[in-house]
């Protein structure tokens, strides 16, 4: 069976094992869906061994910042990251999400302080991974819906 | 050295049992002092900064009065709109300003999460005296103080939370430090104002403490050691006449104590607007006015402890 039906990349980044449907969202996150110049390549509910069915990501002459890899965490918490160097997987790597949580997400609670015009960046501890679950810094509320509060 | 030494009071949960059996020993020594009994004058030449950002007269008279009793001074403001606040300054540059100014900083703000981000520009100790719906531990300290100072003891004691158990906050900083006491909880509210589960949740996970939830208090006060009544608020309710309904279900008067223990205390954050009738102060169930008075003695220890 064949298992990529996209050409392989030159260069760039390949985001592999996202949880089938989340793909989009990686996309948005990176901000790569209202990319003008960017090269990205989508596979959707492609056949996995480990997941049933798991998307893919390639996004062509770009390396992920460290940052982007912990936004891809919180939303595919099982996706690997490929490094691509002239056509050979250079590096490989899965997400790993910490235990805070910094500048990623703001917190959904409006009256937090947080969200004011203070000289702070929001900051989240992980109480639980399965299923993901944050914790505010400041105002100790639980992030009620992560993707939507993710900064983009 | 006491380990709450320099510390922050922010929230309940930053205290272990220990620190807080600390607190109510030295709040115990503190009573005479605070009645004006006994001098001390062991804060003297320290100064406390109350920045208050909305008004809570009762929370910064406490505080004042603590420090004053311990021959300290106090400086600070009640009033945003003639502060630097009004010109937009971030509460960040404030604090930063007040700690040059004092040695401690006590800070009433409406925005939840204030507290632990003064305290993130501040070396000297915030004292967070509520942070919108957020934490209040010095309350819930005082919570504490009252039922010890009735009991002996708070360990094992039958306790009823009764009211707004859903967006009071403060309630919920008390469930989790009754907890931390192994209390008996039982939850009492109608039923869209129930503790919400992630609390019930904490409680069973934290210390396997199982609370008991019911809308009936008739069922649950025979029993009671404690009924800690909380204050309905109206603005909770889409429609009017629910609220009636809910409200009056609740209401403390003679009736609802006729088969309460002897010894059971009432206590009530205040104000109250209607939950307890007035002919319940005359009894002996009533101890809601000596737990205000206790406000007092608690920041007192916090103060003499933290500074
Ligand atoms: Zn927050």
């Amino acid at each position: 069976m064949e298992e990529l039906k996209v050409q392989p990349i030159k260069e760039g980044t390949v985001i592999d094992h996202i949880a089938s449907g989340t793909a989009l969202k990686v996309l948005s996150i990176l901000g790569l869906s209202k990319s003008p110049t960017a090269t990205v390549s989508l596979l959707m509910n492609v056949p996995s061994k480990k997941y049933g069915k798991k998307d893919i990501v390639k996004i062509e002459a770009r390396e992920l910042k460290p940052k982007e890899v912990d936004k891809i965490a919180l939303i595919a918490p099982n996706a690997t990251i490929n490094i691509i160097r002239n056509y050979k997987v250079k590096d490989k790597y899965k997400v790993k999400l910490s235990e805070i949580i910094i500048g990623i997400v703001r917190c959904s609670n409006p009256s937090c302080i947080s969200n004011l015009r203070e000289p702070v960046e929001s900051k989240f501890s992980v109480i639980s991974r399965k299923p993901l679950k944050l914790r505010c810094y400041y105002c100790e509320r639980e992030l009620t819906d992560i993707i939507e509060n993710i900064v983009i | 050295m006491s380990s709450l030494k320099g510390k922050d009071v922010i929230s309940i949960k930053d205290f272990s049992k220990s620190d807080i059996k600390e607190i109510l020993r030295v709040a115990k020594r503190m009573l005479p002092i605070a009645s004006g009994e006994r001098k001390d004058d062991s804060l003297e030449g320290k100064i406390l900064a109350t920045l208050f950002f909305e008004p809570s007269t009762r929370t910064r008279l406490s505080f004042e009065c603590a420090m004053k009793r311990l021959g300290g001074s106090v400086i600070g403001f009640t009033e945003p709109t003639s502060a630097s606040i009004a010109k937009g300054e971030t509460l960040a540059d404030t604090i930063k300003v007040a700690e040059a100014y004092s040695d401690i900083i006590v800070l009433r703000h409406p925005n939840e999460g204030s507290a632990r981000l003064a305290s993130e520009f501040s070396s000297k100790p915030i004292i967070n005296a509520g942070d919108g719906a957020g934490q209040h531990p010095t309350q819930t300290l005082l919570d504490l103080f009252t039922i010890k100072e009735e009991f002996g003891k708070i360990e094992n004691k039958n306790v009823i939370l009764l009211g707004d158990l859903k967006y009071g906050r403060t309630v919920h900083s008390l469930a989790y430090a009754l907890a931390v006491f192994r209390v008996n909880l039982t939850f009492v509210a109608p039923q869209q104002l129930q503790m919400p589960t992630e609390i019930i949740s904490g409680l069973k996970d934290e210390f396997g403490i199982d609370a008991y939830q019911t809308i009936s208090l008739e069922e649950v006060i025979p029993q009671a050691d404690v009924l800690y009544v909380t204050r309905i608020q109206k603005e909770r309710f889409p429609d009017p006449a629910e609220y009636a309904k809910v409200a009056g279900t609740y209401k403390i008067d003679l009736e609802a104590l006729k088969k309460v223990k002897e010894d059971l205390i009432i206590m009530h954050p205040l104000p109250r607007v209607d939950e307890i009738a007035p002919e319940v102060d005359c009894t002996k169930h009533a101890v809601y006015f000596k737990q205000a008075s206790y406000g007092v003695p608690v920041r007192m220890a916090v103060l003499s402890l933290v500074l």
